[in-house]
Formats: C-alpha cells, sequence, structure tokens
C-alpha cells in the first residue's frame, strides 16, 4: 500500500454462510490503472465488485478508496464518493429515452431539491452531447433506450458510467454479447478512458483482455492467484491448471 | 415514449379546456343535485387516484393503505366543522361526546378550532404520517409485495383504532358533517354542496398539474428509474429511500385532501373510510384507468364510481361482479389500463385486426425514426 494507490482491498474474505465467496483477497490498484480481471466461474469475480460497490459486506478485511475506508457505506454514499460500475447484463433504463438515462448518470448533485426546481445545467448538456458522440448514440438521442441493440445498450451503459465521472470504473463483461468489431471498439474506448480514470475490467473473453493490453489478475477461489502481464499470465503454471488450459489442449 | 406522449394540436387542446370549464361552471344547473353531489364526491376521489398512480404507476409501490391518509384528512376537516358548530351543545363540545359522558373536550382537538391550522393539516397531517411510514419502510429495503402487506396491515391498524375511540372521536359511528355550520351556512344546504362541487373541481385541475409538474423531468425519470431497476439507481449516486419517501407523502398529502372533500360531501366521516375493500378499488381505478399516465387515473376513478352508483342503482348486488370483472378484463387484456391501451398502439391493432386499417409493412422502428426525422 502506497500513497500512489487509488484502491486497496486488504484480506477481504466474503463468507455466505460458511461458503467463502472470497477468500483473504489483496488487491491494489495505481491511480489511472487499466486492470483486467479474470477467472473461471464461481472465482469471485462479481463478488469482488459488490463489496467494492457496497453491495456486500465483507466478513473480514479493509476496503481503502482515496484514503477512506468504504467498509459499511451505503451504495449511493461510495457512487458519490467516485465509484462507478457497469452490470453484467446492460442495466440502464429501458422506459427512458437514451438522453434520459445520460441525464441520470451526468446529474449533480443528485439530491431530489436539485433535480426538482432546477433545470440541467449547460455543461451537462454538452457532456452528454460529447459522450452520445463518443459511443454512436447521436441518432438515438430521443429513443427509448430498450429500443435499442443489445450492443448498444452495453454502450450506452458505459457512456452512462463515464457521465458519473466516476475516479474508479468497474466494468463487469462489458464485451458479452457483442461482435468482434464492436469488442473492438469497446476495447479501444476502455484503453482511452484509462490514464485518467482508473478502469477494472472483468471478462472472460481473452481476445479482448489480450487487447487491452493492460496488467491481469486472475482469480481463482476467492482469492488472487497471479498477477501480471498476459503473457506472464499466460506462462504461470497455476494459472494454466486452474483456467487457461494446457496450450496443446 | 414512456408515458405516451400524443401531441395534440393547440387548438383542440384549448377548445378541450373551454369545454370542460364551461361543463364545470354549468354542471349545477344541468345536473339534478343529487347527482352533481355524486359527482362532485367522485371528482374528489380522483385526487387520491392521482396519488396512488404517482406512487405506483410510477414508482412501482404498490400501497393497500391509501385509506388511512384518506380518512386522516376528512376527520381533520370534519373535526373543525364539529368543534366550529357545537356552541349550543352541553359544555360547548360536539354533541357526540354527552353520550360518553365527556365534558371536557380532548387535547387534539383544540387546534381545530383554527381554520388556518385544520387548512394546513388536510394535508400536511397525512403527508407526515405517509412520510414516516414510507421512511421507516423504504430505509429497511421492504419492497414489493411486502410493502403492499404492509401497507394494508398499518391501514388496519388504524382501522382499528380509530373504530375503537368512541371518547376521542366518535369510533364507528364517526363524525357527521351535514348539519354543521360554516360561513354562517349548512354544510349540507344546497348551494353549499355547489360551492364544494366547484373547490373539487378546481383542486382536481390543480392536483393533476401539480402531479404532471413532479413526474415531468428528471425527478419523474429517477422515480421510473425506481421502478424498473431501483439497484441501478443506487449505483448512479441517488438515494431511493429519499425520493421513495418524498413521493409516498405526496401521495399521502392528495389523499388526504381527497378525503376531506368527500367528507364534505358525503356528510360523514368514519373509520369505513378505512376499510380493506376501500383502499384496493383506489387501486382498481388506477389499474383501469391507466397506470403512469395521471388522467387515467382522474377518469378512472370518476367513471367506475359513476357507474357503480347506475349499475347499484339498476341492479343492486350485482356491482362487485362487474368490478370484479372489470378488473380481470384490464389486467388481462389491457394491462395499461384503457388510457394507456389508447395512448400506445391499441386502437390501431384492433383496426388492423378487423382489416380496417393497412398493417405497417417497413420495421416499426424504420417508421418511427422517418417520423421523428420529419419532425425536426
Amino acid at each position: 500500500m502506497n500513497n500512489k494507490d487509488l484502491l486497496n482491498l486488504i484480506d477481504i474474505t466474503v463468507s455466505f454462510e460458511g461458503f467463502l465467496a472470497l477468500n483473504k483477497l489483496n488487491l491494489n490498484l495505481k491511480k489511472g490503472e487499466l486492470r483486467a480481471v479474470i477467472g473461471p466461474n464461481g472465482a469471485g469475480k462479481t463478488t469482488f465488485l459488490d463489496v467494492i460497490t457496497g453491495k456486500v459486506k465483507p466478513t473480514n478485511g479493509e476496503v481503502i478508496f482515496k484514503g477512506k475506508s468504504l467498509v459499511g457505506r451505503k451504495e449511493h454514499k461510495i457512487a458519490r464518493l467516485g465509484v462507478g460500475r457497469k452490470f453484467q447484463s446492460p442495466r440502464i433504463f429501458e422506459n427512458l429515452t437514451v438522453k434520459e438515462n445520460l441525464e441520470i448518470s451526468v446529474t449533480t448533485p443528485k439530491s431530489p431539491l436539485n433535480l426538482i426546481n432546477k433545470s440541467i445545467k449547460d455543461e451537462q448538456l454538452n457532456e452528454i452531447d460529447r459522450l452520445m458522440k463518443i459511443v454512436n448514440l447521436a441518432q438515438k438521442v430521443d429513443s427509448k433506450a430498450g429500443s435499442l441493440s443489445h450492443g448498444q445498450k452495453q454502450w450506452l451503459e458505459i457512456a452512462m458510467l463515464v457521465g458519473q465521472k466516476p475516479d474508479l470504473m468497474l466494468v463487469d463483461e462489458p464485451v458479452a454479447g457483442l461482435t468482434d468489431e464492436e469488442t473492438d471498439l469497446t476495447a479501444d474506448l476502455l484503453k482511452s478512458l484509462s490514464g485518467e480514470n482508473t478502469v477494472v475490467v472483468i471478462d472472460h473473453d481473452m481476445e479482448f483482455i489480450r487487447r487491452l493490453d493492460s496488467n491481469v489478475s486472475v482469480l481463482n477461489q476467492g482469492t488472487v492467484l497471479c498477477e501480471g502481464t498476459m503473457e506472464t499470465i499466460q506462462k504461470d503454471k497455476k494459472v494454466i491448471d486452474v483456467y487457461l488450459g494446457r496450450p496443446e489442449d | 415514449m414512456s408515458l405516451s406522449k400524443i401531441k395534440f394540436d393547440k387548438k383542440i387542446v384549448l377548445s378541450f379546456w373551454i369545454i370542460l370549464i364551461a361543463l364545470i361552471i354549468a354542471a349545477p344547473t344541468i345536473l339534478p343535485v343529487f347527482r352533481l353531489n355524486l359527482l362532485g364526491r367522485y371528482l374528489s376521489l380522483s385526487i387520491v387516484a392521482l396519488g396512488v398512480d404517482l406512487i405506483w404507476g410510477y414508482t412501482g409501490l404498490l400501497s393497500l393503505g391509501q385509506g388511512i391518509f384518506f380518512a386522516l384528512g376528512g376527520y381533520c376537516a370534519a373535526m373543525y366543522l364539529q368543534i366550529t358548530s357545537s356552541s349550543e351543545f352541553p359544555n360547548n363540545i360536539p354533541e357526540f361526546f354527552a353520550l360518553y359522558g365527556v365534558e371536557k373536550l380532548p387535547f387534539f382537538w383544540e387546534p381545530f378550532r383554527s381554520p388556518v391550522f385544520t387548512f394546513f393539516a388536510i394535508w400536511i397531517i397525512p403527508a407526515l404520517v405517509a412520510g414516516l411510514i414510507g421512511f421507516l419502510v423504504f430505509r429497511n429495503r421492504i419492497k414489493g409485495v411486502y410493502f403492499s402487506i404492509l401497507t394494508q396491515a398499518s391501514l388496519l391498524v388504524f382501522f382499528n383504532f380509530f373504530n375503537g375511540q368512541q371518547k376521542l372521536i366518535n369510533g364507528t359511528n364517526g363524525l357527521k358533517t351535514d348539519v354543521t355550520q360554516l360561513f354562517g351556512q349548512m354544510v349540507g344546504s344546497e348551494s353549499m354542496q355547489r360551492l364544494f362541487f366547484w373547490i373539487t373541481a378546481l383542486l382536481v385541475i390543480a392536483a393533476w398539474f401539480f402531479a404532471k409538474w413532479v413526474v415531468k423531468g428528471r425527478f419523474g425519470n429517477i422515480l421510473i428509474g425506481i421502478r424498473d431497476d431501483e439497484p441501478r439507481v443506487r449505483f448512479t449516486g441517488y438515494n431511493p429511500v429519499i425520493f421513495k419517501t418524498i413521493i409516498f407523502s405526496i401521495a399521502g398529502g392528495l389523499a388526504g385532501i381527497s378525503g376531506a372533500l368527500y367528507t364534505v360531501q358525503s356528510g360523514i366521516v368514519s373509520p369505513q373510510f378505512m376499510t380493506v375493500p376501500f383502499s384496493i378499488e383506489m387501486v382498481i381505478w388506477v389499474a383501469v384507468g391507466g397506470r403512469g399516465t395521471l388522467l387515467g387515473a382522474i377518469l378512472g376513478a370518476v367513471f367506475i364510481n359513476y357507474a357503480k352508483s347506475l349499475v347499484s342503482e339498476a341492479l343492486p348486488a350485482s356491482w362487485m361482479f362487474i368490478q370484479g370483472g372489470l378488473f380481470i378484463l384490464v389486467v388481462t387484456a389491457l394491462p395499461e389500463g384503457v388510457l394507456g391501451w389508447i395512448q400506445g398502439d391499441g386502437p390501431r391493432n384492433l383496426l388492423q385486426r378487423f382489416g380496417l386499417k393497412r398493417k405497417i409493412e417497413t420495421y416499426p422502428s424504420l417508421e418511427v425514426n422517418n417520423k421523428e426525422g420529419n419532425n425536426e
């Protein structure tokens, strides 16, 4: 742990009635880092995000974000501190338009009083325009989000995540169900976001992870098995055993 | 098009309003007193229905306990009327107290001597009670069916309490208002009833505009967001507890106003306002009229109740079957309610089924986009 770290997970244990979803997990993220997290099913990837975002309270351990402990804080407070999350399957508001979805994400402060008696600020409208261009949804501004294609929904949710201006972006399987071309574009988008933002990407798609060209953490049975670049990971014997399978297979 | 924003011509909207206002002004001369009074009562019920639409149609909170707030508003109005009209009774307190040997006015009646206090109490007390119940429930993340059951249980608690307190509020007999005096006139008199009708009609319109203002824009979008995916709203940095408490409190305030208007027009408030079926009926009005449409709630409340009185006059005892059938029909055939069906693709689909209108040949999304393109 040092001062340049944005997030430290220290000995996180999550026990669901005796089953250890996370077991003494340690993970540190530097500011501006792009980190991929992979692992077989049931390795604890989603629980790991749940702990950071406050959905699950760890049985043991400490989550330090920007020097503050996140354990015990409510989800919306953690979100306001600067932790944004994109869910595994696109979670957008299908009955609202694309623009309304983005309004919800860029609006600050997120208090009822501000929402009911003030109209949206100009800079926030500009931000919405910018986001819609980045994710190619400018034509769909007033379409209901529910009418978008799967890929567009994924991108809208990424745009909503970016619009929240979080310091830490947690992205869960952003390319599930996307075409190869969309996958490549998403990889480029996430890479361009890192540097200014700290991004954690969870995914199964090895081609996609390779394309991210980032450090990779491998989770297995609720703990970090191995960390390093894609090349190091691929040569690691433990990783090969539990996840990648032997090259000759 | 979550709220199915059909754009009407400005002229049509204007003529609609002129006709509506003319009807409201003329109603007392057209309708016999009996019918006018019924219409006024049903219009006042549409205000509680608007509240139900705000919490259920928009925010997804199915409350089966709106009768609590409705009755609270009614009691506030009735207490004021009773106490200001009690000068000729023993001890200068409302007549019923003598039946139970009460000589001193219970303390909580005192503030109701003031018309100003009463004016605010009618909506603020129900709103505060709703806010308190709501906050405790929402903070503990009770939702869905559990929320509905809890509101119904609260309703029963209130019902039993009011029903049993003869010495405080005349228990099961309730408080009569029709023989009380307001502005030197009998509340049940024809001229007062006419006045109440106009006040009710005005307040329905005001409540409608208020509700439209509440759901317009980002605040309303958050409500819809809470209805569709509450955790997502949380992770975006909003606290749903506050939003739900506010909207539940608003619905409570509307219910209070509705209850007060209903009380002065029906001549009595009693614990019967807090029976389980009545609160469920409120939900049925909104379901039939159209959830999430606001106007549907108003129309549902007025038309179902008018149908109820007409049917009950012609075929007594058959109304419950008709109402139940109507609810089943709407739930199975028109899940969006009548107005939701009209505003959606309902009529076009129906015409297509009978071959009266050509089917769309392109992809529906293409047609929608073209239309939007033309408007720009």
